[in-house]
């Protein structure tokens, strides 16, 4: 299991993104994470990840205090992250980037079945070079894919994965988030302002201005987030009065 | 018989197990220490000058000839020239490829002029590795010459790459293209150390819809230098490619100097080039997959040395 606690972290210039934030990311379960823009919800997935180092707080995954593990260590204990913006690399391959995420060779129809997960065909994208040929939306459903694919994984975050991809790969990438759940005993932590990935959640934490505003089981959460306010296409509190500014 | 070093630096550059299948010509320390022809692949000593001249004949199709040559002792200066004669409509590969060694504090060089003349519709796939080794204070030089003339129709295709361990290398290619002929070269080169790299292509377009795509990456790390120059001249309608991408580590350095000349209306002529570091963000994406911070550089400079 995941835990954070009284986590805080400010950017260089002062500026508090995260204050004080506490959770726990149940074993096995789905958790979005959503919450208007700005609010801190990538800042406390590259915190998980170890892409950033907190200012105060802990971390720990099965009891094991892991804030000052590297990138690296966090990977190998478990902790998958798939980035909102995909990185490019010259001279990588789609089927490089499969291996090295599960750390040994895979075959055609290993890779296959990890990019047909978000709608790819592998045939058409083994060879295929991580670069600027991609799309965004190739290139987002590869980046997710070398998440899916990681070897022994406990704990993998998503960050925004519906961004940049079309309609039908995005419905690829519920089913393959729900048979994750169904089948994996793997803590999948999704940020994310989109109702069906909230829909298929087990658990919504609701972060604004740094804080938790909101925490608890879907049945708990949704109702307040797409009940009365749904009517005014504003989820979240606090973006209720921002969005009405916009 | 080959020597140890010889045989290892064989398998590196040629892939050579033991033995080749089809035409070749070894060259060990300056002397031929094997060869032979095929029905369709003649290899011959050159008569003015040391080295080889290659017959190929038309129309043959899907054979290899190996050209490796090693140099394992200090003190020694292999100049040789190799021309290929490839005919009308020929299919082939052809797999050159350098080793210098040197355990002494002599130096040790192999300078390799290749020229190529292809006929109407020949095709050729040509394939380079270069490697140094040994631990020997004597540096150790690799030069090559490379002169193509393209007849009409015909394809080259040159796949280099300079693997490691080459102290000093000046690389020259030219090329004279005729009409809807088509060069491709891919170049990759990696120092490190003190070591430096030059090399320079120069291209004519000179026949109606022929073309020229280069692609050169290379990595400078340590404290070494490398120099890319090249001229691609448009003097027909055509086509012509040039990209130079190079990674920096550590103190690395790097000259890319791209040169262009448009002398028809309809050459189509583009260059690109790129040099930096590798973006902090590569690296970070494949600790994230469980890749230490060196492991993830080594693996992106492979990829990108690979293409």
């Amino acid at each position: 299991m995941l835990s954070i606690k009284d986590l805080s972290w400010s950017l260089g210039s002062g500026e508090e993104i995260l204050k004080n934030i506490s959770l726990e990311l149940p074993e096995g379960k789905l958790t979005v994470i959503t919450g208007p823009n700005g609010g801190g919800k990538t800042s406390l997935a590259k915190l998980i990840a170890g892409l950033e180092k907190p200012d105060s707080g802990e971390i720990s995954l099965d009891g094991e205090n892991i804030t000052d593990w590297d990138i690296t260590r966090r990977s190998k204990a478990g902790i998958g992250y798939a980035f909102q913006q995909p990185v490019r690399f010259k001279g990588l391959n789609v089927r490089d980037l499969m291996e090295l995420a599960a750390q040994r060779s895979l075959s055609e129809r290993e890779i296959c079945e990890i990019l047909g997960k978000v709608g790819l065909c592998a045939n058409e994208y083994l060879d295929r070079t991580i670069d600027a040929s991609l799309s965004g939306g190739e290139a987002k459903r590869i980046e997710i894919a070398s998440v899916l694919a990681k070897k022994d994984a406990k704990v993998l975050v998503f960050d925004e994965p519906e961004a940049g991809i079309d309609l039908w790969s995005f419905s690829s990438l519920i089913d393959a988030f729900e048979r994750l759940k169904a089948t994996e005993n793997k803590s999948l932590l999704i940020i994310s302002h989109q109702e069906r990935i909230l829909e298929i959640s087990d658990y919504i934490v609701v972060i604004a201005d740094g804080n938790v505003t909101k925490a608890g089981t879907r049945e708990e959460i949704l109702g307040g987030l797409f009940g009365e306010e749904k009517a005014e296409r504003c989820p979240l509190g606090k973006d209720k009065e921002d969005n009405k500014n916009a | 018989m080959l020597d140890k070093t010889t045989e290892e630096l064989l398998g590196i550059v040629s892939d050579w197990s033991g033995k080749f299948n089809g035409a070749y010509n070894i060259r060990s320390n300056g002397q031929c220490a094997g060869r032979q022809s095929s029905e369709n692949i003649l290899l011959e000593n050159k008569e003015d000058n040391p080295g080889l001249v290659v017959k190929i004949k038309p129309g043959t199709k899907g054979e290899t000839v190996y050209i490796p040559a090693c140099v394992t002792k200090g003190g020694i200066n292999d100049l040789v020239y190799n021309d290929f004669f490839v005919g009308e409509g020929a299919d082939v590969t052809i797999v050159a490829g350098c080793g210098v060694h040197t355990d002494d504090g002599h130096d040790v060089r192999h300078h390799g002029i290749h020229r190529f003349i292809l006929d109407k519709g020949a095709r050729v796939l040509y394939k380079e590795k270069h490697i140094g080794t040994g631990a020997g204070g004597g540096a150790k030089h690799i030069d090559p010459v490379t002169e193509v003339i393209q007849g009409e129709d015909s394809y080259l295709e040159m796949d280099t790459i300079q693997i490691g361990g080459v102290d000093r290398t000046f690389r020259k290619t030219t090329g004279t293209l005729g009409k809807g002929a088509q060069l491709v070269i891919k170049e990759r080169i990696m120092t490190e150390g003190t070591q430096t790299a030059n090399t320079d292509f120069a291209v004519e377009l000179n026949g109606e819809d022929s073309s020229v795509d280069i692609v050169s990456r290379s990595v400078a790390k340590g404290q070494s230098y490398q120099e890319y120059h090249s001229k691609i001249s448009g003097n027909a309608r055509c086509k012509g490619h040039s990209e130079c991408d190079a990674i920096l580590a550590d103190k690395g350095r790097v000259n890319a100097a791209p040169e262009l000349f448009a002398g028809d209306l309809d050459a189509e002529l583009i260059h690109e080039a790129a040099i930096g570091k590798i973006a902090g963000e590569q690296i970070i994406k494949l600790q994230t997959l469980g890749l230490s911070e060196e492991e993830a550089e080594a693996k992106i400079i492979e990829g990108f040395l690979r293409g």
